[in-house]
């Protein structure tokens, strides 16, 4: 099996599951509980919040464990839009956001808030200048991703945080779910208010994630309850799962430049192969520029769940699009975002690395690829005539 | 030969001759104590001055660990080449350019104390000043209020180049003021009193009442984390953990509720002094802040201290509660004092404590109690934990990570 697919899940590493299945049989406690029994959980709790916040040069007061990358992003979101409606009603993001934050601005927009949809140039990337010429007065919000999850386009966070010193009213949100202990981003430097990430993109259990929150800003919970994590995000722990997400942390941050050396040099010579054999073959983004861990590719006139299937046959598991919405038979609003025509956008798939990914694994998915692409030319072909 | 360096500068006037040497010898130990996680960095003083070598290491964390050494009055990164003219310039225009890009103004100040070297100060003013006007493109001289100070010191090894000064915490190493122990509840008090202690010298013991099970295991807890958090100022803290529930108990029994207060900090000064002269501490610390809560008033620290010949100080004593709140968010304390667990001071408070306790009626109470066993049980029985700055992610309760 060549698993293909980690922008929509990893594989749960070994040693992540037998630090959740160990603090499941031993640190069973609900942190909350006042003996002895809740005090370990909570202190295993607060050290995997300290691993945690070591990644991103943060103090631990600064991450709110949830359920996730959506609800962090949720969170963010809406959390801070009811918090500080009274400073005016304008949020920026752009066209290209994954659904949890894309769905949320379109909750806040059917509110009766004003939305700037800001759209990307060809490689997917925003710009800076429009974000800052979107700014006004009743700006309370930007909302911009850190990596995107279809195509693998880094945004200029950095160069937009930069720019938004200047309105320090401002706040900053960065969805960085697929780049998180991978592609580094220290929210302090870069002027970053808000921050998501998810664990089971890096290796680690699903339901699972935070949101960082600059010391300091305020903003509402979206879950009520029993005032867990400082009443930002009320509900038990999870701890098992909190435990193995800082455990995948731990070993991401040990393989983390090697990966990012490796997929570099993979993805080039898996580009040059495939676009050598395939001349009808449409790379999305900017390789070289990208996440080098995402590869995005169109084949203008088939359809991706086609491709997806052709190769799962060859024991090749990739995507069509990203993975939440990929049942529906749209083209992909991100690469239509793009100024793919609806053809190329329906077309695409997205390879995309994780950590355990090996060279083998992407020659072996290139030759597939290579092989099931030609006969289904054909055939799509022959029909759309 | 050009390398990297950092200049501390030491409040050195307050003492005089033989604590002087003590002084120094004392703050070059608390620096190196705090520097050991860095390897190859080395700390050396020569002529009155001291450096840190930092090697291959990054300055920036290398400051930030300094910056919690108490003693250095300000510290400047610098480079040093040798006394060298065409040396110096070269370097100057490279500390102008990359250490201070946001420079707009300069002035340069010259120190020759290296009197062989043939360019005397003045001179080397002008002779750097208009060569960095030349080579560093709209950088202006303001000799009143520049951006940028540029010291330039020769002296008789090297010549130092280096901006302005970054303030240090001040106050005097940790150590040479003789020790101290502090009563450290879990409030927002007493951690910054020993801060402030630790800031005038003092070297830190701490006492712990606990009642359990009227108190939790989280509120030592916490306590030990308030310790945790001082070792950066402190380098070692011993914490005495004192068995208090029975004295609470036998107080709550016998005594008038509103004199349970009274007496119960009149066992606990005993405790603590004798506790201090176990461990040859010289001073007790408290939190103590007057007029703030029953305990603190005139009349009730006149019912306190009674018991004791020991001096007590209170260095928050001037101190009003939004300036206590802001040292100790500023030293890290703040958001640990504020978790809400149960203290012993809070388990028996009674409805209506005497704000002005009569000394002869406190007395009269706490003689229903045996005072002498009580205390001698509850220093017996205390639990004395070591505490040092924790290197990087050292000890962990759980190595999952």
């Amino acid at each position: 099996m060549i698993y293909l697919d980690n922008s929509a899940t990893t594989r749960t590493h070994p040693e992540v599951v037998s630090v959740m299945a160990d603090v499941m049989h031993n640190v069973f406690g609900n942190p909350s509980s006042l003996h002895g029994i809740g005090a370990k959980s909570q202190r295993l709790l607060e050290q995997a919040r300290k691993r945690i916040a070591g990644t991103l040069s943060c103090s631990p007061g600064e991450i709110f464990f949830t359920s996730g990358g959506t609800e962090a992003n949720n969170l963010a979101i809406l959390g801070t839009a009811e918090r500080w409606r009274e400073r005016g009603r304008h949020v920026i993001t752009t066209m290209v956001e994954h659904p949890s934050v894309f769905e949320a601005v379109r909750r806040l927009e059917s509110k009766g808030w004003k939305v700037t949809w800001l759209p990307v140039d060809s490689t997917g990337r925003v710009s800076p200048d429009e974000v800052e010429k979107a700014i006004t007065d009743e700006t309370v919000l930007v909302s911009v991703m850190h990596v995107n999850n279809e195509t693998g386009a880094i945004q200029p966070v950095s160069e937009i945080g930069r720019r938004l010193e200047r309105f320090p009213r401002v706040i900053f949100h960065v969805d960085a779910v697929q780049s998180f202990g991978k592609i580094p981003l220290i929210p302090a430097e870069c002027r970053i208010d808000l921050l998501s990430a998810s664990g089971h993109k890096l290796h680690g259990p699903k339901g699972t994630g935070f949101l960082y929150i600059r010391k300091g800003l305020e903003i509402f919970p979206i879950v009520h309850g029993g005032d867990q994590e400082r009443g930002i995000r009320s509900g038990t722990e999870n701890v098992p799962g909190i435990a193995g997400l800082a455990k995948a942390v731990a070993l991401a941050e040990g393989k983390r430049e090697a990966f990012l050396e490796q997929t570099r040099r993979w993805k080039r010579e898996f580009l040059r192969k495939v676009t050598n054999h395939l001349p009808d073959v449409v790379v999305n983004g900017d390789p070289e520029q990208d996440a080098p861990y995402i590869i995005s590719l169109s084949f203008p006139g088939l359809k991706s769940e086609v491709i997806v299937h052709a190769l799962e046959r060859e024991g090749v598991y990739v995507s069509s699009k990203s993975a939440c919405s990929s049942k529906k038979e749209t083209p992909s609003r991100i690469l239509k975002a793009m100024g793919r025509t609806d053809e190329e956008a329906l077309g695409g798939i997205r390879i995309s690395m994780g950590l355990e990914t090996s060279e083998d694994d992407l020659t072996r998915a290139a030759d597939a690829l290579i092989r099931v692409i030609p006969p289904l030319t054909q055939v799509m072909k022959v029909r759309k005539q | 030969m050009k390398e990297n360096c950092i200049l501390l500068r030491y409040g050195e006037l307050a003492l005089k001759g033989k604590n002087r040497t003590d002084f120094e010898n004392r703050l070059i130990a608390n620096i190196r104590a705090k520097l050991d996680k860095f390897p190859g960095v080395r700390v050396t003083r020569t002529y009155g001055r001291l450096f840190v070598e930092p090697g291959d290491q990054p300055v920036e964390p290398i400051l930030e660990e300094l910056q919690t050494v108490f003693g250095l009055v300000g510290m400047s990164p610098a480079i040093r080449v040798d006394s060298d003219w065409e040396r110096i310039k070269e370097a100057a225009r490279e500390y102008v350019q990359s250490r201070c890009p946001d420079a707009r103004t300069f002035k340069v100040t010259a120190k020759r104390s290296d009197k062989s070297f043939p360019i005397p100060s003045q001179e080397m003013n002008h002779r750097l000043g208009g060569f960095l006007l030349k080579t560093v493109p709209g950088l202006k001289v303001d000799v009143h209020r520049p951006d940028l100070n540029l010291h330039v010191e020769v002296r008789n090894t090297a010549t130092y180049i280096y901006g302005n000064d970054i303030p240090g915490p001040g106050g005097l190493p940790v150590g040479v003021s003789g020790r101290v122990m502090l009563l450290l509840s879990g409030g927002i008090d007493s951690p910054v009193a020993g801060w402030m202690a630790l800031k005038r010298g003092g070297e830190l013991h701490a006492v712990h009442f606990h009642s359990y099970p009227y108190t939790s295991e989280r509120a030592k807890q916490k306590v030990v984390d308030l310790a945790q958090i001082l070792t950066r100022y402190a380098g070692e803290i011993r914490l005495h953990v004192v068995p208090f529930t029975e004295i609470q108990t036998e107080i709550n029994k016998h005594c008038d509720r509103s004199y349970s207060i009274t007496v119960m900090r009149r066992f606990m000064l005993r405790i603590s002094e004798a506790l201090a002269r176990k461990h040859r501490a010289l001073a007790l610390v408290t939190g103590e802040s007057l007029g703030q809560v029953a305990s603190q008033t005139l009349e009730s620290m006149t019912a306190i201290n009674d018991v004791t010949n020991m001096p007590i100080l209170r260095p928050v004593i001037g101190l009003d509660k939004q300036e206590i709140m802001e040292i100790s968010r500023r030293i890290g304390t703040y958001e640990t004092s504020i978790l809400p667990y149960e203290d012993c001071c809070t388990v028996f408070l009674p409805k209506s404590p005497k704000t002005r306790p009569d000394l002869q009626t406190a007395r009269d109470e706490e003689a229903r109690l045996d005072v002498e066993r009580l205390v001698r049980e509850a220093v017996e029985g205390t639990e004395t934990l070591v505490l040092t700055e924790r290197k990087e992610d050292g000890e962990e309760e759980f190595s999952y990570f």
